[in-house]
């Protein structure tokens, strides 16, 4: 079965849905495609805020797009472009707003004083009341993340849903892309399987929008939900001819809960809890004496892992993890401040944080890298092919994503790049080559086929063995600390998982909607991605941003102001690896100011934050 | 947690697209460890013992409303159920009323989408956007109320433990009700009573509510349906009697009187 259409997106997250409301709202014909319900989307679970300048607080007095700018690009280790920064924090506000008309219930102002958790009281002004209300954030100067409550990803989630229901546009759920159609040129569409019945199936489109989100799980312990798996990079890299950039741009974040990876606040530690190993030693003030758990995010985490590597973990079903103490803050306190952390330990660990300590280690949290763009979302290689939000590197984020900015990212890019799409589906509206496509589509068709029958045929290989082994040499050896020895035997212990892949076979009947075919399908991609991001990761020898050298400590602005890109040709071990120039139009590189050294040492830092981006 | 228990699932499988399936129940066992809930020990059923196994999860911390089952007969987050709190052996079944996908897996995205439809779950205005313009003004309190209104995650709970969804499948069901409340509460929305009615002053909406809040015991968010169902069953019937009256700024309930959560 073919189903046309003039554009196809695939992702129904905040970026996807934002990019397909644009263009329907111009009048073509939008069909978005999604793993799962759109509603269901990781974008839910963002709940800090996002970033937009307002302005409207005491404490972001002498906000703009200006300060937004300077902290987006030192927050980038100035590895983003900066005419796209310029661009998205022009717009932010237009974007936050426009979501207000649409119904989001922003927290708003209240005029008053109140005193903060640190004793700092402040005012808010009469003439402010009303307007949409901003939190604390790390790594920015002003208060600048607008919330919705402690739902802000819900609340934008299903206000743009609301949206793209009330327009009518289409939406296909339960499916997921397996490969694009192309001819090496141009983007044609996309071969989809059927969630609910294992069924093939392509869409046709003018203008096809990779909108998958990010790919965390490929690290097995990630904050990201559990269908974050990069398929979206992986389909665009099978081409052969798009480019992913600087893949290895990883975030990471210190403390994920011990089993499940959820999310614990930094408050935490922002309000004066302590880091304990399995002595119940508190083991910061030994390797960071002054700003013990204070110090910024990749600091703690390296020290974590560092710790645990050292013999001083936790044992557990679930790995070597550390406990975090918050018990002497006081149950007044835990239960107030830091209730949300006080639920997710009672709900989903069974304990109580004012009596127990909290299992935590340093886990996946976002990746900056991914489907390289220009500015308008245009995917590098292919035409008629667009990425945007968190499967894209239209390059807003550099090397370190600022908290709250990619809220903000997927809501811009989403109308900036839907609103280019409208303009150049004017040319790319030419007559299709019929013929051609329709060979292009059964050719496309008839690999994802074969490569079912190839598993029902059956090889030795087990999907959840390869995806365990991947997910540990990722963790171990291209986590938070990063040197040399490590990454050529991650690349080398990658290469070999890849080829074991093509033997991967089937436990169960792979009959209908089987999810052990589903896995088996995703996981050479998948490896192919853990591999070009370890091996960007080898080649790059500074450390800027999350990206850091334990053996190459420095930012190096000489010879490594560029952008990583990887393409990955049919049938090779590993990416080929090309730069591009960073494009620095307002800021020269500097100091991050994040109080870590020299000017050319700077290191990848957010410094305090308070509430989990 | 009993130290080493062996904990027994029956889990109910069925394909619908083998022929060769039939609905029976299925048991696994697994050792417990500390802290698991049902999140972990699925994923490790699939993993370790049959990967044909079919469930949703996706955010795997009760924000996205994918996981909703029947838990020894109870529907609930498999989420955020820790085996700590269930006895040694355990049924996991489906959740009733929706379109079975596959053993545990049902499709609650298709029918959550055709509520939002019937309910025309957007704000109705005349007012364009103006992109230029600074963001109307709103009392927090009004933004919190539409908030708590608006935290429904479609999971299915409610509706699987609702008697009149059972009875009448074109019933709006709980969170479908709630879904108009949180309109009804918001400012930006320029519908009219008059409008709403035609929507949920029917045995499809509101007069087909039976009142004994199965909703509000096992809805996993806390939407605070004994007093939203009261509000707006008072509401329609008023507007039933008297459909001139067209406004509807305090058809809801004051924040006061909101459950919190
Ligand atoms: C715990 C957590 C908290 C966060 N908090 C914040 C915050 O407070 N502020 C902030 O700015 N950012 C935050 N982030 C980051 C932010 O949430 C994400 O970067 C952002 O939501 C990504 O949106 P997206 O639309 O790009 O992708 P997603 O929301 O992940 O959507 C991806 C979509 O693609 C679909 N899809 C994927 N693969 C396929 C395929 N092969 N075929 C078909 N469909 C497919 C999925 O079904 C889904 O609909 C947080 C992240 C985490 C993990
Ligand atoms: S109170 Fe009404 S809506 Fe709630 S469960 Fe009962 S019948 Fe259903
Ligand atoms: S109202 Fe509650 S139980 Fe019902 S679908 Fe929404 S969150 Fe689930
Ligand atoms: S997996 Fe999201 S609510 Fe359970």
């Amino acid at each position: 079965m073919t189903i046309y259409t003039d554009v196809l997106v695939i992702g129904a997250g905040l970026a996807g849905e934002r990019a397909a409301i644009e263009v329907a709202s111009r009048g073509f014909k939008v069909t978005i495609l999604s793993l799962v319900p759109p509603r269901r989307s990781h974008s839910t679970a963002a709940q800090g805020g996002m970033q937009a300048a307002l302005g409207n607080m005491t404490k972001s007095q002498g906000d703009s797009p200006d300060v937004h700018f300077e902290d987006t690009v030192k927050g980038s280790d100035w590895g983003c472009e900066q005419d796209v920064a310029r661009l998205f924090v022009t717009q932010a506000p237009v974007a936050v707003r426009q979501t207000s008309y649409w119904g989001v219930p922003w927290t708003r102002v209240v005029a008053g004083s109140r005193q903060l958790p640190d004793g700092e009281v402040i005012e808010e002004t009469q003439e402010k009341e009303g307007l949409i209300a901003a939190r604390n954030f790390g790594g920015t100067k002003k208060w600048r993340a607008c919330f919705a409550s402690d739902g802000t990803g819900h609340a934008l989630v299903y206000t743009l849903d609301n949206v793209v229901i009330q327009l009518g546009v289409e939406v296909h759920d339960r499916v997921e892309a397996v490969a694009l159609i192309h001819d090496g040129q141009r983007c044609y569409g996309a071969v989809v399987r059927d969630l609910r019945t294992g069924q093939l199936r392509t869409y046709v489109a003018q203008a096809t929008v990779v909108a998958t989100g990010g790919h965390g799980r490929i690290y097995g312990h990630s904050t990201n939900a559990v269908i974050n798996e990069g398929t979206g990079m992986a389909i665009a890299q099978d081409t052969g001819v798009v480019p992913l950039g600087n893949m290895e741009a990883v975030q990471f974040h210190p403390t994920g809960v011990v089993p499940g990876d959820i999310l614990v606040s930094e408050a935490c530690r922002g309000d004066g809890g302590y880091l304990l190993d399995k002595d119940e030693h508190r083991f910061m003030p030994d390797y960071e004496p002054e700003k013990k758990e204070l110090a910024s995010r990749d600091v703690v985490s390296r020290r974590m892992v560092q710790h645990i590597r050292k013999g001083f973990g936790v044992e557990s079903p679930y790995g070597p993890h550390l406990w975090l103490d918050i018990r002497h803050l006081g149950k007044k306190h835990i239960e107030t401040n830091l209730r949300e952390v006080a639920d997710i330990c009672r709900d989903f660990l069974g304990l109580d944080a004012v009596r127990q300590l909290i299992p935590v280690r340093p886990t996946q949290h976002y990746s900056m890298g991914g489907i390289r763009t220009d500015i308008n979302g245009r995917a590098y290689g292919l035409a008629g092919l667009y990425a945007v939000g968190e499967t894209a590197c239209w390059d807003l984020h550099g090397f370190n994503r600022l908290g709250g900015n990619s809220l903000a990212e997927t809501l811009v890019m989403g109308m900036v790049v839907g609103g280019r799409i409208a303009q150049d589906l004017e040319w790319l509206e030419m007559p299709f080559p019929q013929g051609v496509v329709t060979a292009l589509i059964q050719d496309a068709t008839r690999q994802v086929e074969e490569r079912v029958r190839h598993l029902m045929a059956g090889g030795p290989e087990y999907v959840y063995d390869l995806r365990n082994e991947m997910s540990h040499i990722l963790l171990e050896k291209v986590g938070v600390f990063r040197n040399e020895k490590d990454l050529t035997e991650a690349v080398e212990g990658l290469v070999k998982l890849h080829q074991r892949a093509s033997q991967l076979g089937l436990r169960s009947s792979g009959v209908g909607a089987n999810p052990e075919v589903a896995a088996a399908l995703r996981l050479p991609g998948m490896i192919r991605l853990a591999t070009t991001i370890a091996y960007g990761a080898l080649k790059r020898t500074e450390s800027r941003g999350s990206h850091s050298r334990e053996d190459y400590p420095y930012r190096d602005d000489a010879n490594w102001l560029k952008r990583t890109l990887a393409t990955w040709s049919p049938g090779a071990d590993l990416p080929s690896l090309s730069y591009e120039p960073v494009r620095i139009t307002e800021l020269p590189p500097g100091d991050r100011g994040y109080g870590e050294g020299k000017v050319v040492s700077a290191k990848a830092t957010t410094e305090g934050e308070r509430v989990h981006g | 947690m009993a130290k080493d228990r062996k904990l027994v699932f029956h889990i109910f499988r069925h394909n619908p697209n083998d022929p060769d399936s039939k609905p029976r129940l299925q048991d696994f066992s697994l050792e417990e460890t500390p802290r698991m809930t049902l999140f972990t020990a699925l994923t490790r059923i699939r993993e370790e013992l049959d990967p044909s196994l079919q469930f949703d999860f996706v955010c795997r911390s009760a924000i996205c409303g994918s996981c909703a089952m029947l838990v020894n007969g109870r529907p609930r987050l498999a989420c955020r159920t820790r085996t700590a709190e269930l006895p040694e052996r355990m049924t996991l079944l489906p959740l009733p009323f929706f379109r079975l996908v596959g053993d545990l897996s049902v499709d609650t995205g298709s029918w959550f989408r055709e509520v939002g439809l019937r309910v025309e779950s957007w704000i109705h205005t005349t007012q364009p956007f103006d992109p230029q313009a600074q963001e109307e003004r709103m009392s927090n309190d009004q933004a919190q109320l539409i908030y708590e209104l608006d935290r429904c995650i479609e999971c299915g709970c409610c509706v699987a433990a609702c008697a009149a969804a059972q009875m009448n499948s074109s019933y709006l069901g709980p969170s479908g009700l709630m879904r108009m409340a949180r309109f009804l509460a918001d400012p930006r929305d320029q519908r009219t009573n008059a409008a709403v009615f035609e929507v949920i002053g029917t045995e499809d909406g509101v007069f087909g509510c039976v009142g004994f809040l199965a909703c509000d015991d096992y809805c996993p968010k806390g939407l605070p349906f004994a007093a939203q169902l009261a509000y707006l069953r008072r509401k329609m019937a008023l507007t039933g009697l008297r459909p001139s009256q067209n406004d509807r700024r305090a058809a809801v309930a004051p924040f006061s009187a909101q459950k919190s959560h």
